[in-house]
């Protein structure tokens, strides 16, 4: 009855035949041989370059001594206890900015005299550091949390707004034009074409925010604190603790990645419906 | 009878910005004088050359603008806003990319206000008038672009509006889709009874679609002739595009739109800073 046979469907579906999968997992085993390489090997001349003198090892231990030492504080709780500090604070920090800049967004976002109006100073806080706010904060609101977790809600908000802004008003012009024909009411429309179209920009800033979040609450955490990873590794530092200071340090880079796979994921549950890469909507 | 739609001299005038070297904000007119009754299950089709003021033409009928001048009737009663009476297929599919295909049909649904527990049902029966029973849960992201346009016709029929307006919704299809479209589109046609407004640009699509053809002249849009199509019957399977009827009445229209064509060339190159 139908014509469907000049039209087929864009995605194939994988044959699970035994040697279709076989080579899937060869393929499979390749690709993370291929993304480890790289860091094995700067893992491998961070262990090799001070033990043949190349670089001085009073100030860059080999990895392995670090990697030690990160386990040792990891066993003994120390580690946990300013993990625990650094992920309160920022997760305070940003998840008060994603309560506060998406529904602010969708706001200015949807009326346009006030993005029109607000757009300017927006843009002038964006292009000012947090970083460099900060000395203003810790005058504001003294040197304990709350100072810590207003930074981190301050660096966090622009880039959750700012997209979230962009999300509401390049949403497809022809799907409103379809809502507007069936006269949608305008809360519908909201909640049914606008909202669902602006989850992927929105997320975009979410991610871009929880490292803003890590990034510039340890650097809070360096300037005045008595716990948190920024505290852990200047302290050290003060204190001739080098081993420390790289386990510090090492923590850091696993918490922004593992953060950041977080986000990742979490971006990727809900924009599945959207187009695969390379392939173009005709 | 009164006409089902009836455009009474409508004109159609948009303000223009200030261009660099015409000096002063001008207006436009992209529509002027059309008067044209459709009756009810008729299928028209407008042809005109790019820029005529079609897709003006169409929106007025939604109710997605208003006329300049005159009045455009939907029963005998002036059009004062989109409604469910009317259902639209565009050109660039409009489809909900993060619902499936049968949450794009639902939609619709959801707008004109059916009962949740029919719209599963409503959805599914137009899904496969369109051709598409098995597809119900893709994105259209996983639906080429022919499948895609089928959900937007199933979208707009299922809620079951007394008029059908197309916009171009061929145009970016492959010539083969675009023909099994045009088949399949007539059958539901004739299965369904709507009276269909369809616009485009392609002759041929014309003739073979159209019970009547109006031509639109370019730039001011006005009515240029209107051309009932008559070739003959149709038994399915015969290759009407072939026909002597279907040659003539292609050139009918083609010799009313060539000069419309090089009309508007010459007034667009007249028009263009030097």
């Amino acid at each position: 009855m139908s014509t469907l046979t000049a039209e087929r469907p864009a995605t194939a579906v994988p044959a699970a035949d035994p040697p279709h999968r076989l080579r899937r997992a060869g393929g499979l085993l390749l690709t993370a041989v291929t993304r480890s390489v790289a860091i094995a090997a700067l893992l491998a001349l961070w262990e090799v370059a001070p033990r043949l003198g190349l670089a001085d090892r009073t100030f860059l231990p080999p990895f392995s001594e670090v990697a030690r030492e990160w386990w040792t504080m990891l066993a003994g709780g120390e580690l946990t206890e300013h993990v625990e500090a650094s992920l309160i604070r920022s997760g305070a920090g940003f998840g008060l900015a994603v309560l506060v800049a998406v529904p602010l967004g969708l706001l200015i976002g949807w009326y346009r005299p006030v993005a029109d109006l607000l757009g300017p100073l927006l843009e002038l806080f964006r292009n000012t550091a947090a970083l460099a706010l900060l000395p203003v904060f810790v005058l504001l609101l003294g040197i304990g949390e709350t100072s810590k977790i207003s930074i981190v809600l301050y660096a966090c908000t622009w880039p959750i707004l700012l997209n979230t802004i962009s999300a509401v008003r390049t949403v497809d012009p022809t799907l409103l034009k379809l809502a507007r024909s069936m006269g949608l009411p305008a809360p519908q429309v909201f909640r049914k074409v606008i909202l669902p179209s602006a989850v992927p920009t929105v997320f975009t800033g979410i991610r871009l925010a929880g490292a803003t979040a890590i990034l510039v609450l340890v650097a809070a955490e360096m300037i005045g604190a008595k716990a948190g990873l920024g505290y852990l590794i200047t302290s050290s530092q003060y204190n001739f603790a080098i081993h420390r200071m790289y386990a510090g340090i090492l923590t850091i880079s696993l918490l922004g990645v593992l953060l950041n796979q977080l986000l990742v994921a979490l971006e990727r549950r809900f924009t599945r419906w959207r187009t695969p890469a390379g392939k173009d909507r005709a | 009878m009164t006409a089902k739609i009836h455009f009474e001299s409508v004109g159609k005038t948009f303000p223009v910005r200030k261009t660099r070297g015409s000096g002063s904000a001008g207006k436009v007119v992209a529509l002027q004088g059309v008067d044209l009754e459709i009756p009810a299950g008729e299928f028209a089709v407008v042809v005109g050359p790019s820029g005529c003021g079609k897709s003006t033409l169409l929106d007025l009928l939604a109710g997605l603008s208003t006329p300049t001048t005159g009045r455009v009737l939907l029963d005998g009663a002036p059009v004062t806003g989109p409604g469910p009476d009317r259902g639209i297929v565009f050109q660039q599919y409009a489809l909900l990319p993060w619902r499936t295909a049968r949450g794009n049909v639902e939609f619709g649904l959801e707008a004109t206000g059916i009962p949740r527990r029919e719209r599963a049902e409503r959805a599914r029966e137009f899904l496969a008038l369109v051709g598409l029973s098995g597809f119900e849960d893709r994105h259209p992201h996983e639906l080429s672009g022919g499948m895609r346009q089928r959900v937007a016709i199933a979208r707009s029929l299922a809620y079951d509006p007394d008029v059908l307006l197309m916009d171009e919704p061929f145009a970016a299809l492959d010539a083969q889709t675009r023909e099994s479209l045009q088949d399949e589109l007539l059958r539901i046609w004739r299965r369904t009874g709507k009276t269909v407004v369809f616009i485009t640009h392609s002759i041929e699509e014309a003739v073979f679609l159209g019970g009547r053809v109006a031509v639109l002249t370019s730039r001011p849009g006005r009515l240029k002739a209107v051309v009932p199509i008559d070739l003959g019957a149709r038994h399915d399977g015969g290759d009407v595009r072939s026909s002597p009827e279907f040659a003539a009445h292609r050139h009918r229209i083609w010799d009313l739109l060539h000069e419309e064509v090089t009309r508007a060339q010459r007034l667009e190159r007249q028009g263009a800073p030097v």
